[in-house]
């Protein structure tokens, strides 16, 4: 909803300032009076959070690089002298690794939010579309800052994610190889390799913090999206931003940070994995590797798949799909609330989602093989198959007339009561 | 309007031959075009190997130590060379195998021609069939198989096992079974001595 600017400068410095650069009138309209639907719910305070968490990531990252050392001797004993013999660095290092465990947690929450009330739809594809690449260059981000630790597991998860490029190899001979040495810098994993980690790894959070602004911006041209899915269509379905969203996704902030302190607290490294404590050792491959919790649906759909250049492709195909949803969908209906086929369908997705986690986490042996294999197959059918045709064969419930009708009740009806 | 004269007034130039400034439009393009990836070239090639990485590229090791059996591993590159001294009994093994039932049928040896088949010959170190010298890295995603130490699994086939997704590797270092793609490669090397070999 792009409205009028409702700003009068009331100061003399406002006045001055809103002919020159007109920061303030930018904050009143966009964050002040800024309509909000006004059923949105607490799933929709997720943006808060992921913006506060990206606030958390940067601030800690930037003071843990005044201590880190980005060589292959110095790294894994720099992390450690952080922990044991810098001020506060053990809680430094501690809320930048669960902080990327949090970060991820609020990320998928607020995507799955966004798949369920269809807020990817029309006129919001560019939205979802910036969501999505912003998604991405977190996995890229995550992935480097760990390999940055030099444990094990940071070595060989480095060894194993880059040798998936050499997949290439069997499309154009010697193209793989050509290209995961420029990745390396040399012809193993190595302090060239390290450097650069480092370096893309301070790079890539203010490039996540540049497309989070177009991401605003975006949402802030059509509006949020809401429960019912229904348009705005009177100021009276909307409640300005301040003071009421405001004050509820501080509130949403607060326990998040709750949860995060639990775990910040009293179970650091319960989302980690011990390997990582042993310094990195080039000629012995841990027995049994896993990434970190948030990408191991990534990493079972990576191993569902027997061929190797099919497994990668599949890998970054399960992100690249994304970006089409909104094509993909062909229903009108935004929410799913009202959808009652394509319902069954996204809960299930969620349910394959949480089981390629588990399966991701096991030796891709026997039956969790074979299930993990059936839950890759779901997930693309879930984007390529169920969500054109449910869309076209399926008739939804009934809308609400308005948002204000959703909350308040059908006015002439409000006392037979019972209207969905 | 001040000065409507055509001859001092550059703007109202009728001007009757576009081409000339296509000429100048399009040049001046392809000139940034060049000029832009003349730049880029420079900021793309400074993340490939650096000098001193390539000049470390070749090593001399000692083979006398390794007595039949044994296998040793070494650093090249930074990659880990297994230098196995096979027993009568592997080689045998590695021998009987026909190609037909090899999924990588090419002896990636950086010794032989690129076509050259799989056969133990074209494995092992030329005229000196117990050796066998490859680089110890999984072709799959580049792990370090295990089979190296005497205790260690060796898979099915009695070679390596990879941990990290089940391939397995016969006793010429060719995979057999798993998600790997390609039998492990075989560097550069030359025995310089009866004892003693040059990689790289």
């Amino acid at each position: 909803m792009a409205h009028e600017s409702t700003y009068t400068p009331s100061t003399g410095i406002e006045r001055w300032l809103d002919t020159r650069l007109p920061i303030p009138r930018l904050m009143h309209d966009q964050f002040g009076v800024f309509p909000m639907p006004r059923n949105v719910n607490y799933w929709w305070t997720f943006g808060a959070i992921l913006s506060f968490m990206l606030a958390v990531q940067i601030v800690t990252g930037i003071v843990l690089a005044m201590h880190y050392q980005p060589t292959t001797d110095g790294a894994f004993d720099s992390v450690e002298k952080i922990m044991r013999d810098v001020n506060w660095g053990w809680l430094l290092r501690y809320a930048h690794a669960v902080g990327a465990s949090m970060f991820f947690f609020a990320a998928f929450i607020h995507t799955f939010r966004g798949l369920y009330y269809g807020s990817y739809k029309a006129p919001r594809e560019i939205l979802w579309m910036l969501g999505v690449l912003i998604l991405f260059l977190m996995i890229a981000t995550a992935f480097m800052g760990y390999s940055l630790v030099w444990g094990q597991m940071s070595f060989w998860a480095v060894t194993v994610i880059t040798n998936l490029f050499t997949s290439l190899d069997t499309l154009i001979p010697g193209l793989g190889t050509t290209l995961v040495q420029w990745i390396w810098g040399g012809f193993s994993v190595g302090e060239p390799t390290l450097n650069r980690l480092f370096a893309l790894h301070y790079l890539f959070p203010f490039i996540i913090a540049g497309v989070v602004i177009l991401h605003i911006w975006a949402l802030h041209i059509p509006g949020s999206n809401n429960p019912t899915g229904v348009e705005v269509k009177t100021k009276s379905d909307t409640l300005p931003f301040h003071p009421y969203f405001t004050i509820k996704d501080g509130f949403a902030v607060v326990l998040f940070c709750l949860l995060f302190g639990v775990f910040l607290f009293y179970a650091p490294n319960y989302l980690g994995h011990t390997d990582n404590y042993i310094p990195a050792n080039p000629l012995q491959t841990p027995p049994h590797i896993v990434p970190e919790w948030y990408f191991l649906p990534f990493y079972a759909i990576l191993r569902a798949i027997p061929d190797k250049l099919l497994g990668v492709v599949g890998l970054i195909g399960a992100i690249v799909v994304l970006f089409f949803i909104p094509w993909l969908d062909t229903s009108r209906i935004r929410s799913v609330s009202y959808r009652p086929i394509f319902k069954w369908f996204f809960w299930l997705f969620v349910i394959c989602c949480l089981a390629l986690g588990y399966f991701g986490s096991q030796a891709p042996e026997g039956w969790k093989l074979l299930w993990g294999r059936i839950c890759t197959f779901y997930y693309f059918a879930f984007f390529l198959i169920i969500m054109p045709v449910v869309g076209l064969i399926e008739k939804p419930k009934r809308l609400p007339g308005s948002i204000t009708e959703s909350v308040l009740g059908k006015k002439d009806t409000s006392a037979s009561g019972g209207n969905a | 309007m001040a000065n409507s004269d055509s001859s001092t007034n550059p703007s109202l130039v009728d001007d009757d031959d576009p081409s000339r400034r296509d000429v100048i439009v399009i040049g001046a393009a392809a000139f940034a075009a060049i000029g832009g990836a003349a730049v880029l070239w420079p900021l793309l090639d400074q993340m490939n190997p650096d000098a001193s990485t390539l000049s470390l590229a070749s090593i001399d090791v000692d083979l006398a130590p390794v007595e039949e059996g044994q296998a040793i591993t070494v650093m090249w590159r930074g990659k880990p060379i297994f230098i196995r001294h096979r027993t009568a009994e592997e080689v045998e093994a590695a021998k009987d195998v026909k190609l037909a039932d090899l999924p990588d049928q090419l002896a990636r040896n950086a010794n032989l021609a690129d076509t050259a088949p799989a056969t133990d010959e074209n494995r092992a170190a030329a005229d000196k069939e117990p050796w066998l010298v490859m680089i110890g890295i999984c072709t799959h995603l580049g792990c370090i198989p295990q089979g190296q130490a005497v205790g260690s699994y060796k898979g099915e086939y009695g070679g390596w096992y990879c941990p990290c997704h089940g391939s397995q590797y016969d006793t010429a270092g060719r995979i057999r079974k798993g998600p790997a793609p390609e039998n492990m490669y075989i560097p550069p090397y030359a025995f310089t001595s009866d004892t003693k070999i040059k990689i790289g």
